[in-house]
């Protein structure tokens, strides 16, 4: 058996997927971060306060953890679902009474997606309370407040997706308001002056329509599927990319504080 | 009694009870950091400032919390299904509407204001503000370590705004808010068929000035009267700035960004002086014009 391994760790193969040996030296576990594309999201050495959980409380990553979570099942709901108002209500019975682990995928797609907004919100009050949006990270907590607003835009869309009551009356309860937008709302200040008819104002824009009806369910869909993630995507390249260019997480060193 | 139940029990609602749960725990745990740091003169978190390798350090803890999150959501996903109500059906509107929860504080706050203030106007605000935080909060002190003696006007002002105007405004939404969006004690039955006689009314006809004439048209001093107020209120602005302008804060502040803290510190305590108003004193509209009412 060992022969055989050792033979196989001298092809050609085997080396050119693994670059280093895996002795516990310190070169191997810095080589362990950089050689791998998705580890070397990391820096190689960090303060240890970075790796407590009760300084960062983990909220940022488990974010991001959720995040992949949606990804993968969103996309294994959508080969089950069609976003036409026939069809949309119809699937999402399919998919809870007749698709094997079908309403396990569901609901992990919904009670993630609840989770993350939880899990959002508090990792802004972590990041707030631990002072971390002060120099130099002061635009990587702009980038956040776009994450965060772009996290309750998605769970916002995907509300309206499973086309029942509850769907359509929250969605319609929150589109509402904007009617009452000043100047391009109907119903808001100066909308009417500026002539803004039930037909033609930001809500009809959104909605595709006077109420919630099909167009709104294909704008949902098409925001919540493609349009909203790769946004998402962007931003949070760029979150994580500014907290290893601002010097990795905050800490009361960075600062020259002791 | 069986209504608490129903409603800590409703699928959807189960993610509000475990987010006031994790707000409480988090807030005491940041708190009780911040006020051992204060008070001990040095702080935790520069003990633990020696350079450790990411592997296996770090990602050994990343590992075993994605283990954790996962086991606890492929559990909770067996365990409970994601509701899936009747088909939706446009002519038959349930009683109450809610929006979904982590929008509820925006519905609450309809009550209270127009829609364009509360489904726009302070959304937009709410966004900017957050965005503003880095650049008006200019005390340099407590970056990167918990604190709450150096940093006592901000922690609290976040703190007022994320703990009470949002997560508790949620809590409220869920488990308070009944048919028509009257308040129901969580153990009391929902009456769908309550009603309240609306007996609120403008700040202005509290002191004897009536809104609109007898042929409804505005009455011009009803108008001025609202004015008054609302400029008032935010002159006061102004006011404090007359009054501290030589002190050590504001020169540093300058007088632009004190003037940016000041208006969204107002227009966040608006809010809660508004629903004091209303609930104490029925007060409907401070200011009455032909175009928008606050
Ligand atoms: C989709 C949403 C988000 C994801 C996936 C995300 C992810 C992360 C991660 C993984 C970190 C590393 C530290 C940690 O885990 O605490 C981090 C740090 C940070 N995040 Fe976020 N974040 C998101 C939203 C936000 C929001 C809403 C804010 C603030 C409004 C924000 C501001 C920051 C800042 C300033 C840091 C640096 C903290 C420090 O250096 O201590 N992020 N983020």
């Amino acid at each position: 058996m060992l022969k055989i391994r050792e033979k196989l760790q001298q092809t050609e193969v085997w080396k050119s997927i693994f670059r280093h040996n895996y002795q516990d030296t310190n070169r191997n576990r810095a080589l362990q971060i950089v050689d791998n594309v998705f580890l070397h999201l990391h820096p190689v050495r960090i303060p240890r306060h970075a790796t407590n959980i009760g300084f960062t409380w983990g909220m940022g990553g488990i974010t991001f953890l959720l995040f992949l979570v949606l990804t993968i099942t969103g996309v294994i709901l959508m080969f089950y679902y069609r976003p036409a108002a026939e069809y949309a209500y119809e699937d999402m019975k399919y998919l809870m009474n007749d698709v094997a682990f079908g309403p396990l995928i569901r609901n992990m797609h919904r009670w993630a997606a609840h989770a993350m907004v939880i899990t959002v919100m508090l990792h802004m009050f972590r990041v707030f309370l631990t002072g971390s949006y002060k120099p130099p990270r002061q635009f990587n907590w702009v980038v956040g407040v776009v994450l965060l607003v772009l996290t309750l835009l998605l769970s916002f869309t995907g509300y309206l997706l499973p086309w029942d009551q509850l769907a359509i009356w929250a969605v319609t309860v929150g589109t509402n308001m904007a009617r009452a937008t000043p100047l391009l709302g109907h119903q808001g200040p100066f909308g009417p002056e500026l002539g803004m008819r039930i037909d033609n104002d930001v809500r009809f824009v959104l909605l595709g329509g006077t109420q919630v009806g099909p167009p709104t369910l294909l704008r949902f869909y098409v925001g919540h599927c493609i349009f909203l993630p790769l946004i998402a995507t962007v931003f949070m390249a760029v979150h994580f990319w500014r907290i290893r260019k601002d010097g990795g997480i905050s800490g009361p060193t960075s600062n020259g504080k002791e | 009694m069986h209504n608490v139940w129903e409603l800590i029990h409703k699928p959807d609602n189960i993610p509000i009870v475990g987010l006031l749960v994790l707000v409480i725990v988090y807030t005491w745990w940041s708190f009780y950091k911040a006020l051992k740091n204060d008070r001990q003169g040095y702080l935790d978190e520069a003990k633990l400032s020696e350079k450790i390798q990411v592997w296996p350090n770090l990602v050994r803890v990343e590992f075993l919390g994605a283990l954790f999150v996962m086991v606890i959501l492929v559990f909770w996903s067996f365990l409970i299904d994601a509701p899936l109500e009747e088909a939706a059906n446009p002519t038959l509107t349930p009683n109450p509407s809610k929006a979904p929860w982590y929008f509820l504080g925006l519905q609450e706050m309809l009550v209270y204001f127009d829609p364009w203030i509360a489904g726009v106007v302070m959304p937009s605000l709410i966004i900017v503000g957050l965005m503003a935080i880095p650049y008006i909060d200019i005390n340099e002190k407590g970056n990167g370590y918990y604190t709450f003696k150096e940093r006592k006007f901000s922690v609290l002002t976040f703190c007022f705004g994320f703990l009470i105007l949002w997560v508790s405004l949620i809590v409220l939404g869920t488990f308070w808010r009944g048919p028509g969006w009257y308040f129901f004690f969580p153990w009391q039955e929902w009456d769908t068929h309550r009603v309240v006689a609306l007996t609120n009314v403008d700040l202005s006809e509290f002191f004897g000035i009536h809104t609109r004439k007898a042929d409804n048209s505005l009455n011009p001093a009803a108008l001025i009267f609202g004015v008054v107020i609302v400029v008032g209120y935010y002159s006061l602005i102004g006011l404090y700035w007359f009054q501290k302008k030589n002190s050590e804060i504001m020169k540093k502040l300058g007088f632009f960004r004190y003037n940016i803290i000041a208006f969204l510190f107002l227009t966040m305590t608006a809010l809660p002086i508004k629903m004091i108003l209303r609930i104490a004193f029925n007060i409907k509209y401070i200011l009455v014009t032909p175009w928008f009412n606050i």
